[in-house]
C-alpha cells in the first residue's frame, strides 16, 4: 500500500497573538481527492501556505510520501511534486502560454532547445488529462476558464502528483467547472492526488473522495464524503446549525427606483464594458445580475455608483441623473462595492473614520468644518454591536478585521444611511456562512421595507437564492431576464457563457 | 490578518528612530575614526555645538525653524499620496515673493506692511506649489518629476530677477537693498535682552513660532478637519476616493498650494528674520533636507518639529565640530548628516522585521 501522499502532525502557526492553525492533523490518502473546508479565517490558507513553503510552521511535521520533509520555500514544494493552483492567477498576461508554462524552467540561455523540449512533454500532458489549451495564444486572450487550466498545467510540468487547488472555481461557469470537475477525475485515476479547498460544500460532495473541516484553525472532523450531507458540513464549520437558505416571501414591486438607459461604458483602454445595457430596478425587489466574472459587471456598478462617467446613455436614480458617487449618495444610492480592500475601505484609517466613507460631507457629522471625532466613534460602535462586526473597537484600523467583518462594517455603514436604493456587488465575497445568512437577512428586510437593490455576484447561488428578478450578462450584454420562480440553473449557465435563450 | 507588522507605539515612534540614529551615529564615529579623530571626543564637541552655551542654543533653533517649514511643506503632500521635492524651488520663491513684498509695501503702517510681507512668502511660495498639484491633477504629471523640474526653474528666476530686477544698484554681488526694518522677524535675543535677559546673539527669530503655529494648524487640517479626512482617503487608496465621491483632483491642487507656501514661509526665518535682504541661493538646500525631515518625522507635525531639531543641531553642532576639529572639514560633516539621512530616512524600515520578531515573541 502507498504511504499517503501528504501527512500533517501537529501543525501550529501563531501571528502574534492570533494562533492560525492549532495542531492541525491531515491525512492525505494518495490517489483521492481530498476537500478541505471551513470558514473565513478559519487557517484553510496558512495550512496551504504552509505546505507550500510559503510560511514556516512553529511546530508540527510535514510528511510527503511517508517521508518527513522540511518546506522551506515554494521551491522545496515543488520539488518535493506539490503543485498550487492559486485563486488569483500568476500568469504574466501579454506572453503565450507556452512562454508562462517555461517561467523559471526555461533550461538555458538561450530558449530555443527547452523550448521545443517543453513543447512535447506539455502535449503529452495536455493529451493525459484532457487539458486543451492552445500553448501559442496570449494568455490576456483566454477565458479565465482556461487560464485556470494553465495554471494546472504549470503545475504538472513542474512534476507535480499533488496539486492543490485553492477556491478554483470562484471564476468558473458551472459548465466550466464541470468540465475541471472531469479533469480532476482524471488525475485521480492516474493516481495523483488533490487537494482540493473551497467554501462551495456542493462542490465539495460532487467530486470529493473525504473531506476534512476546519474551524478557528484546528481540524474538528474527517469525513469520508459519501457519508455526510450538506448539513452535516456546515454545521461542523460553523459550530452550530444554519440555515443555508433564507426564508423569503413574495416580492412587492411598486415604482422604478433605479433606472438604467442605452448604457455604454468604456474601460480605462477605452474599450467599451458595457453595451448598450437597459433595464429598472423598482422599489421592494431585488434584481440580480448572473455573470462570469469580468464581462462588464465591475464597469456597470462603477457607472451606477457614479464613479465611472459613461460614455453612452445614462443611469438615473429617483429621476436623477447620477453624475458622481458624492451626488448619487444625495439622491439615495447606498453602495456596496465588489472590491472592499480596493474602494469600499481605506485600510489604514481606523473603523470610525471609515463608518463615515462616503458620507463625510453629511452635516451631522461635523462641526464647522471639523469631523465630530466623539460623535462618530459612539456611532461606530453602536453600528458594530448591531451588526455583530468584531472586535468592538472603532479605533482598530480597518485592514485588521477579518474579511467578514471588514464586509459587515461596509454593510453597517451603506444600510445605516438609510438609502432608497442599494447597490450590491459580490455580497458575501468572503464572509463565513454565520454571515452570509445575517447578510442575507438584512437584505430581504431592506426589500421588503420597500427598497430597490441590485444584487451583482458571481456566485450563481447567491444570485438565485436572493434574486426576484435575474438578468444574465455576457461581454457587456444583458443577455435575458429570468424571474425567479423560473429559474434554472443550466439555462443561466448557457446564457452566461453567451449563448442566447432561443438558440439553445 | 496579522501579519506581524504591528509594533506596539513606543517601539514605532522611540525605539526605531533611536536605533537607526544610533547606528548613524556609530557609522559616523568610524568616519571620524579614519580621519584619525577622537569620535567620542567629536560627539562631545558637536553636542556642545549645539546646545551648550546661548548661541549655540539660538543657532539651533534658527536652523530648526527652516526644517519645520520645509519638513511641513513635505509632509502635508505625503498626506494626498504626493511626493514634494519641490521645498527648495517653493522656498527660493517664497523668499521672491516676501522680498517683493517688503520692497513695495514696506513702508506702510506695521498692521498692513507685516501681513503683506507673510502673504508674499506664502503666495509665491505656494504659486510654486499650484503648478506641479494642477498639472498632477488635469494631466497626470508626476510631482516627484515636476517639482524637481520646478526648483530649476525657480533658480532661473531668482537668478535673473536678482541680477536684473531687484539688484541693488552700484554692486555686482546678486542681491536686494536691505528691506525696510520694520518688516524684519524680531529676534529673540534682542526681545529678551529688552527684558534684562541676555541668551547671546543669534538670528533665532519669531518665525520659530510662526513654524510651531504652522505645525499645530496643519495638525488640525490633515487629522482634524473634514478636507483633512478627504485629503487621508485621497493619498491612501485612489479607489476609496472615488468610491466615496471625493474630488481627488482638487485635494491634490489645495495640497500642493499649501505645501508650496509652508516652504515659502522659510524666506520669513531666513530673509527677514536673519539676513534681511534677499541674496540669491539663500535657501542653502534646506527644501532638500526637508525631505529627510518629513520622512524621519514620519509625516507627523510632532515628528517633524523633533526632526527639525535634529538636524538643525546637526547643522549648528557640526559647524562647531569643524571649526574645533580642522581635520574634519565641512565635507565631513556632510556626510555625518547624509548618513543620518541614510539610516533614518532611507533605511527607516531595516530593523523593523527584527523588532517585529522580537515583539512578537514577546
Amino acid at each position: 500500500m502507498r504511504p499517503p501522499a501528504v501527512e500533517l502532525r501537529g501543525i501550529t502557526k501563531r501571528f502574534g497573538p492570533v494562533v492560525a492553525n492549532d495542531g492541525v492533523d491531515l491525512v492525505v490518502e494518495a490517489g483521492t481527492i481530498h476537500g478541505i473546508v471551513g470558514e473565513n479565517g478559519a487557517g484553510k490558507s496558512t495550512l496551504m501556505n504552509i505546505l507550500y513553503g510559503f510560511y514556516q510552521p512553529d511546530a508540527g511535521r510535514i510528511l510527503v510520501d511517508g517521508r518527513p520533509l522540511r518546506i522551506r520555500s515554494p521551491h522545496d514544494a515543488i520539488a518535493a511534486g506539490i503543485g498550487m493552483v492559486h485563486q488569483h492567477f500568476m500568469l504574466v498576461p501579454p506572453m503565450t502560454v507556452l512562454e508562462n508554462l517555461l517561467l523559471g524552467v526555461e533550461g538555458g540561455f538561450t530558449l530555443a532547445r527547452g523550448t521545443a523540449r517543453a513543447r512535447r512533454e506539455i502535449e503529452r500532458i495536455e493529451r493525459d488529462y484532457g487539458l486543451e489549451v492552445d500553448l501559442d495564444a496570449r494568455v490576456q486572450d483566454l477565458p479565465v476558464g482556461i487560464q485556470q487550466r494553465v495554471e494546472i498545467l504549470k503545475a504538472l510540468f513542474r512534476g507535480a502528483h499533488i496539486l492543490v487547488l485553492d477556491e478554483p472555481t470562484g471564476v468558473l461557469t458551472p459548465q466550466e467547472a464541470d468540465h475541471l470537475f472531469r479533469i480532476l477525475g482524471n488525475f485521480r485515476e492516474q493516481g495523483r492526488t488533490v487537494l482540493f479547498i473551497s467554501h462551495k460544500l456542493g462542490e465539495i460532495m460532487a467530486v470529493t473522495d473525504r473531506v476534512s473541516v476546519m474551524r478557528g484553525g484546528r481540524m474538528v472532523a474527517h469525513l469520508e464524503t459519501a457519508r455526510t450531507t450538506i448539513e452535516e458540513l456546515a454545521e461542523l464549520m460553523v459550530g452550530r446549525k444554519v440555515l443555508l437558505r433564507v426564508e423569503r416571501g413574495a416580492a412587492r414591486p411598486r415604482e422604478p427606483v433605479l433606472e438604467v438607459h442605452h448604457l455604454e461604458v468604456r474601460d480605462d483602454r477605452g474599450i467599451p464594458r458595457v453595451r448598450d445595457v437597459s433595464f429598472a430596478v423598482r422599489a421592494g425587489e431585488i434584481v440580480g445580475i448572473a455573470g462570469v466574472a469580468g464581462n462588464g459587471q465591475s464597469e456597470l456598478i462603477e457607472a451606477i455608483a457614479g464613479m465611472r462617467r459613461p460614455s453612452r446613455g445614462e443611469v438615473r436614480l429617483r429621476g436623477w441623473p447620477v453624475a458622481d458617487a458624492g451626488r448619487a449618495r444625495e439622491h439615495g444610492l447606498g453602495h456596496v462595492p465588489e472590491d472592499r480592500l480596493r474602494s469600499g475601505l481605506v485600510r489604514s484609517l481606523p473603523a470610525w473614520e471609515n463608518a463615515v466613507l462616503g458620507y463625510q460631507r453629511w452635516p451631522q457629522y461635523q462641526l464647522r468644518g471639523f469631523m465630530r471625532r466623539r460623535f462618530l466613534l459612539g456611532l461606530c460602535r453602536e453600528w458594530m454591536q448591531r451588526y455583530d462586526v468584531r472586535p468592538i473597537d472603532p479605533g482598530l484600523e480597518a485592514g485588521r478585521f477579518s474579511g467578514g467583518n471588514q464586509q459587515k462594517l461596509v454593510l453597517a455603514r451603506e444600510l445605516e444611511h438609510d438609502p432608497d436604493f442599494l447597490l450590491v456587488g459580490q455580497p458575501t465575497r468572503g464572509v463565513d456562512i454565520g454571515a452570509i445568512e445575517f447578510i442575507h437577512r438584512r437584505l430581504f428586510t431592506l426589500r421588503d421595507a420597500g427598497k430597490a437593490i441590485l444584487l451583482v455576484s458571481v456566485e450563481l447561488d447567491e444570485v438565485l437564492s436572493l434574486s426576484d428578478r435575474i438578468l444574465v450578462m455576457f461581454d457587456g450584454r444583458i443577455m435575458g431576464e429570468i424571474r425567479a420562480e423560473e429559474a434554472d440553473e443550466r439555462q443561466i449557465g448557457l446564457m452566461m457563457a453567451g449563448i442566447r435563450p432561443e438558440a439553445a | 490578518m496579522a501579519t506581524g507588522r504591528g509594533l506596539p507605539p513606543w517601539v514605532d515612534y522611540g525605539l526605531l528612530p533611536l536605533i537607526n540614529l544610533a547606528l548613524a551615529f556609530l557609522v559616523s564615529g568610524l568616519v571620524v575614526l579614519l580621519v584619525g579623530e577622537n569620535p567620542l571626543e567629536a560627539v562631545r564637541l558637536l553636542i556642545f555645538g549645539a546646545f551648550g552655551f546661548g548661541e549655540a542654543i539660538g543657532y539651533t533653533l534658527f536652523y530648526t525653524t527652516d526644517f519645520i517649514f520645509t519638513g511641513l511643506a513635505v509632509a502635508i503632500a505625503f498626506h494626498a499620496g504626493l511626493f514634494n521635492i519641490g521645498g527648495e524651488g517653493q522656498a527660493a520663491l517664497g523668499g521672491l515673493g516676501a522680498a517683493l513684498a517688503a520692497l513695495t509695501l514696506g513702508h506702510l503702517h506695521p498692521l498692513i506692511a507685516v501681513p503683506g510681507v507673510i502673504a508674499g512668502a506664502a503666495l509665491f511660495g505656494g504659486l510654486w506649489g499650484f503648478i506641479p498639484g494642477w498639472l498632477q491633477a488635469k494631466r497626470g504629471s508626476h510631482t516627484v518629476i515636476t517639482t524637481i523640474m520646478l526648483n530649476f526653474v525657480a533658480a532661473s528666476i531668482m537668478t535673473y530677477m536678482l541680477v536684473n530686477v531687484i539688484i541693488k544698484p552700484g554692486q555686482s554681488a546678486p542681491e536686494t537693498v536691505t528691506l525696510p526694518e520694520q518688516v524684519w522677524m524680531p529676534q529673540f535675543h534682542a526681545l529678551l535682552a529688552r527684558l534684562g535677559l541676555d541668551i547671546g546673539r543669534s538670528p533665532w527669530n519669531v518665525s520659530f513660532l510662526i513654524a510651531l503655529l504652522c505645525c499645530l494648524l496643519v495638525w488640525l487640517y490633515v487629522w482634524k478637519s473634514r478636507p483633512g479626512y478627504e485629503l487621508r482617503v485621497v493619498g491612501r487608496s485612489e479607489g476609496a476616493a472615488l468610491y466615496a465621491g471625493i474630488r481627488s483632483d482638487r485635494h491634490i491642487v489645495v495640497v500642493m498650494t499649501l505645501a508650496g507656501a509652508l516652504a515659502g514661509l522659510m524666506a520669513l526665518n531666513e530673509v527677514l528674520g536673519s539676513q534681511h535682504r534677499l541674496v540669491l541661493g539663500f535657501t542653502s538646500g534646506y527644501g532638500f533636507v526637508g525631505i529627510a525631515v518629513a520622512l524621519m518625522g514620519r509625516n507627523h507635525p510632532l515628528g517633524v518639529v523633533l526632526a527639525a531639531l535634529l538636524f538643525g543641531a546637526l547643522y549648528q553642532g557640526g559647524a562647531e565640530l569643524a571649526f574645533d576639529m580642522p581635520s574634519l572639514s565641512r565635507d565631513m560633516i556632510v556626510v555625518i548628516q547624509g548618513l543620518v539621512i541614510l539610516f533614518a530616512g532611507a533605511l527607516e524600515h531595516m530593523f523593523r522585521p527584527a523588532l517585529a520578531r522580537i515583539f512578537a515573541a514577546a
